[in-house]
């Protein structure tokens, strides 16, 4: 079983060398292989990698859509740094990352630590069960979650003054926002993750986990020892695609507060750095400015992204 | 994929809470959707009394006529589903053709051209939706489906994950075996290569499908008019209605679904399966 590490790199048997051809061929027999990659490369170069370099320079640019195109240099991130709503949006895009980073990492290891023990019986369903929140989509996670969340009808608030503690307003206060939402990406997830973690954990030798249990491995110990260390490669991956695609959050945001949605809130108090973008952009046709909140949200993905790789390189393998 | 297999798993007996753990897991994971059926079957006075109503009520068929009222809901379904069918079964077809000539087929560039397919999967797309959207604007293709569809087909992953495929189950003797009885490399493909490859294909279209079903930022942007939304737009625009009624948002969502857990019952283990393999990686 091929495990999410060795995808990670060129396959072995990448047929090297390459089939021997018969040597008579026509134009038409030599072009093939380019008529078969050329569709990718097509779509990629137009819909993508261009898109992605003219970001860069529509943000030098005081563009709008419908007038004129001035290029005015920097100017667009002199005012950016100036502006406390981008940096308001980069503070709630960091807070709700790591508010859904961590306990889904840490859920997920637990979670595909059990899931691999030898003797579970109904696996299966298990693991169907734990990927259900990743068939659903985040529209239709956003508006349950806020329900459920809600301060007047919601059924977390209503269990809270079960216990007596007063109702909490998740949508209109900032920590409570973030957390909402986190909570919406937690659970989204965990399971896909967890999965992950469990294909990797299927590639060390069994032998690994009996000999520690002879030699008197408890379960925890052989978490901390054994899972944990050898699922090092996954974890780094998880941990930086979870830093890309987290600190584009957009939808959960958007579709919590219904009131102010593009603001997420009268005092923007879970507007994300992709949702600011798409404000300026799309509602105020400020398509430089909006770029140039790209070109900074791509800076912040790669920071954050290294450095979450060095951290990660950094779980000890001891064994 | 079963619990017999024998590599990897830990020894010893199953403590029960284990079991305890699972469960609780399964019950958040499941428990969401349960709730969006309770809350899209009642009726606001029910779904906002507390205690809340924990069974489903007889509500449900007026909501789905307010939803249908509200937005052509019908329509968005199909929408979603050309969409989403078109995006899955392209990826499953280019990506094949792509990998196959990277995995079997030589040819001048294609060591660079693969290096290239694998670093497009660093570049974060997503952030340039602005210059997106002025493409889409200059092509004329803005508020239409294909301006869903065609970014949507290329794949990078999906390059990878066929030419681990066919790297892996076709072996050069039955390719060279094919060309000796005179297969052009067009034959060669569709009758040998890809119908031994159409499983990880499947997969491969299979999440194609759902992450395209389930895509809410870039049709957002894109789609103008109602009869063009895909479900979760439609979602969107049944949520602007919210306070008219509570449930209404809630059965949109429902109904939007409903489709991807079917899909999900018929081959959900083909997709843990695809997950367990390596498959599907972000």
């Amino acid at each position: 079983m091929s495990t999410v590490t060795a995808t990670l790199t060129p396959a072995p048997s990448a047929a090297l060398p390459p089939p021997a051809e018969p040597k008579a061929r026509g134009l038409g027999e030599r072009l093939a292989p380019y008529a078969y990659v050329a569709p990718f490369f097509v779509i990629f170069g137009v819909f993508g990698l261009f898109p992605f370099a003219f970001t860069f320079y529509v943000a030098l640019f005081d563009w709008n859509p419908i007038g004129d195109q001035v290029f005015i240099g920097a100017d667009n991130f002199t005012r950016m740094f100036a502006d406390p709503r981008f940096w308001n949006a980069a503070g709630n895009t960091v807070s709700i990352w790591a508010l859904s980073t961590v306990p889904q990492l840490l859920l997920a290891l637990v979670l595909a630590h059990v899931l691999n023990h030898a003797r579970l019986r109904f696996a299966l369903f298990f693991r169907m069960s734990v990927l259900v929140p990743y068939i659903t989509s985040v529209a239709a996670t956003a508006i349950v979650f806020a329900q459920l969340f809600d301060r007047d009808y919601g059924l977390l608030n209503w269990l809270l003054g079960l216990v007596g503690i007063e109702p909490i307003d998740f949508v209109q206060s900032t920590w409570g926002s973030h957390l909402l939402i986190a909570t919406m990406v937690t659970w989204r997830w965990f399971g896909y993750t967890t999965l992950l973690y469990l294909a990797s954990l299927q590639a060390v030798p069994r032998s690994v986990f009996e000999a520690a249990a002879i030699d008197g491995a408890g379960p925890w110990q052989r978490f901390r020892h054994i899972t944990v260390p050898s699922l090092r490669p996954v974890i780094i991956f998880t941990v930086v695609t979870s830093t890309i695609g987290g600190l584009q959050i957009f939808t959960e945001p958007l579709l919590i507060a219904s009131g102010a949605p593009l603001t997420c809130g009268a005092v923007r108090q879970c507007q994300t750095l992709t949702l600011f973008l798409y404000e300026q952009g799309f509602g105020q046709f400020e398509f430089g400015y909006g770029s140039a909140i790209g070109v900074a949200l791509f800076a912040m993905v790669v920071v954050i992204a290294a450095i979450n790789y060095v951290l990660s390189t950094r779980i000890k393998a001891d064994r | 994929m079963t619990s017999t297999a024998p590599r990897g798993r830990q020894p010893g007996r199953v403590r029960w809470w284990t079991y305890l753990l699972l469960c609780a897991a399964t019950a958040a994971c499941l428990f969401p959707l349960y709730w969006m059926f309770i809350v899209a079957t009642t009726d606001t006075a029910t779904a906002t009394k507390m205690p809340p109503e924990i069974v489903p009520g007889g509500n449900f068929f007026h909501l789905v006529g307010l939803v249908l009222e509200t937005v052509p809901f019908v329509q968005s379904l199909l929408n979603s589903l050309v969409v989403a069918t078109a995006i899955g079964v392209g990826q499953a077809v280019l990506c094949a053709l792509a990998g196959f000539a990277f995995a079997k087929l030589r040819f001048r560039g294609r060591n660079a051209l693969f290096v290239i397919v694998v670093l497009t999967m660093t570049v974060p797309t997503q952030l340039s939706v602005i210059p997106q959207y002025m493409i889409m604007s200059e092509l004329g293709w803005v508020d239409t489906l294909q301006a869903l569809i065609v970014p949507g087909l290329a794949s990078a992953f999906g390059i990878f994950w066929m030419r681990q495929h066919i790297s892996a189950t076709i072996s050069d003797e039955l390719m060279q075996a094919a060309r000796i009885d005179g297969a052009s490399t067009g034959q060669v493909f569709w009758r040998i290569a890809f119908p031994i490859v159409r499983p990880a294909a499947f997969v491969l279209g299979l999440f194609g499908f759902v992450t395209a079903w389930n895509d809410f930022l870039w049709p957002f942007i894109v789609l103008k008019s109602p009869e063009r939304y895909t479900a979760q737009i439609a979602i969107k625009a049944l949520q602007n209605s919210y306070d008219v009624d509570l449930g209404l948002a809630m059965s949109g969502s429902f109904l939007a679904t409903i489709p991807l857990v079917v899909l999900f019952v018929l081959v959900g283990r083909r997709m843990v399966a695809g997950i367990l393999e390596g498959a599907f990686k972000g």
